[in-house]
């Protein structure tokens, strides 16, 4: 009964992938259409009379480096190609570093290992944003799982409200167990 | 006499509840955000004062400022719902107000570029289309 279960979940899980890749696709071109006007994005009150003063998504997310979730923009690239130029202080006192440095994350299950790159990260944020409250310094002193991160915990924090989202797998998942390039340090 | 057993592959069996299970799935499946992927929404005490909710796109503002700018410098936790925010407090040059000031972006007095949302609308951030996680409204 329970093996039925299973496969007719299975099955039914098969369906509806089927279903999506052919209903569900993302748009392959970045048409300036993708994002809607401020005013029919069921959050803005079109009859605001200082609606139009606002930028609206379009103009300025249509001319970035594309990506298929999220902004649908690859906010990183975005960033390293030059293509925005955001400040990282208003007080000139904020120190602000890039740290290049690896971690791997070798605990995760069937996935592939995740080797998290701190540079990426310190290119928008500093230390204390993760370390300590989400994060403690020491390797191996966090422990935390995927339902954690579903949860809007850890990286939840950020991957699926602001950085890209969960749905993203290989982009985290990213070293094969079987890999002999190594990373700079163990977590 | 032999019986005949034709071969059904798995996927084929029980179609029609299959279809029917599918079917009901999508229509419990959350309906597209046609929001910005990262947009919130601020409207804990905004509608009982009689305006708009806020809302706050962060599109908009990354494209500026990097995120430690309001996450470390002015002090907004990164969390939907975890920031207590008081109109009393921006017009002190806190929260928003530390570039909401007429020198650096649009000042407090300028109430409906902010506060621009729908009446209704419940305080969260939006997890935008591809995820069901924890950015859910």
């Amino acid at each position: 009964m329970k093996r039925c279960i299973v496969k007719q979940f299975i099955n039914v899980s098969l369906i509806l992938c089927i279903a999506q890749t052919t209903f569900g696709a993302e748009p392959v071109s970045h048409a300036n259409s993708y994002w809607l006007p401020l005013a029919q994005d069921d959050l803005h009150d079109p009859k605001n009379p200082a609606l139009h003063l606002l930028q609206n998504p379009s103009k300025a997310l249509s001319v970035l480096p594309s990506d298929g979730s999220g902004n649908q923009v690859n906010w990183g690239k975005a960033l390293e190609n030059n293509y925005i130029n955001p400040r990282i202080n208003l007080r000139s006192s904020t120190q602000a570093e890039v740290l290049n440095l690896n971690v791997l994350f070798p605990d995760t299950g069937e996935m592939d290992m995740v080797d998290f790159p701190h540079k990426q990260h310190t290119e928008w944020l500093v230390c204390s944003n993760c370390h300590e409250d989400i994060f403690k310094y020491k390797a191996r002193a966090t422990k935390f799982g995927m339902f954690d991160i579903l949860n809007g915990e850890y990286c939840g924090r950020c991957h699926g409200t602001v950085a890209f989202p969960l749905t993203e797998c290989k982009r985290c998942h990213n070293v094969p167990r079987t890999s002999t390039a190594a990373p700079a340090k163990a977590n | 006499m032999k019986r005949h057993i034709e071969y059904q592959h798995p996927i084929f069996r029980h179609l029609p509840e299959k279809l029917i299970l599918l079917a009901l799935l999508t229509l419990l499946a959350p309906s597209p955000v046609s929001a910005e992927y990262g947009d919130v929404v601020f409207n804990k005490r905004s509608e009982k004062a009689g305006m708009r909710p806020v809302i706050f796109s962060h599109w908009f503002h990354r494209i500026r400022y990097k995120c430690n700018v309001c996450h470390t410098e002015i002090g907004f936790k990164m969390r939907a719902r975890a920031n207590d925010i008081h109109m009393a407090d921006i017009k002190d040059g806190k929260f928003c107000g530390a570039c909401h000031n007429n020198q650096i972006a649009w000042g407090p007095e300028k109430c409906d570029l902010c506060h621009s949302g729908l009446a209704g609308l419940t305080s969260g951030i939006i997890g935008g289309n591809t995820t069901g996680g924890p950015g859910k409204l």
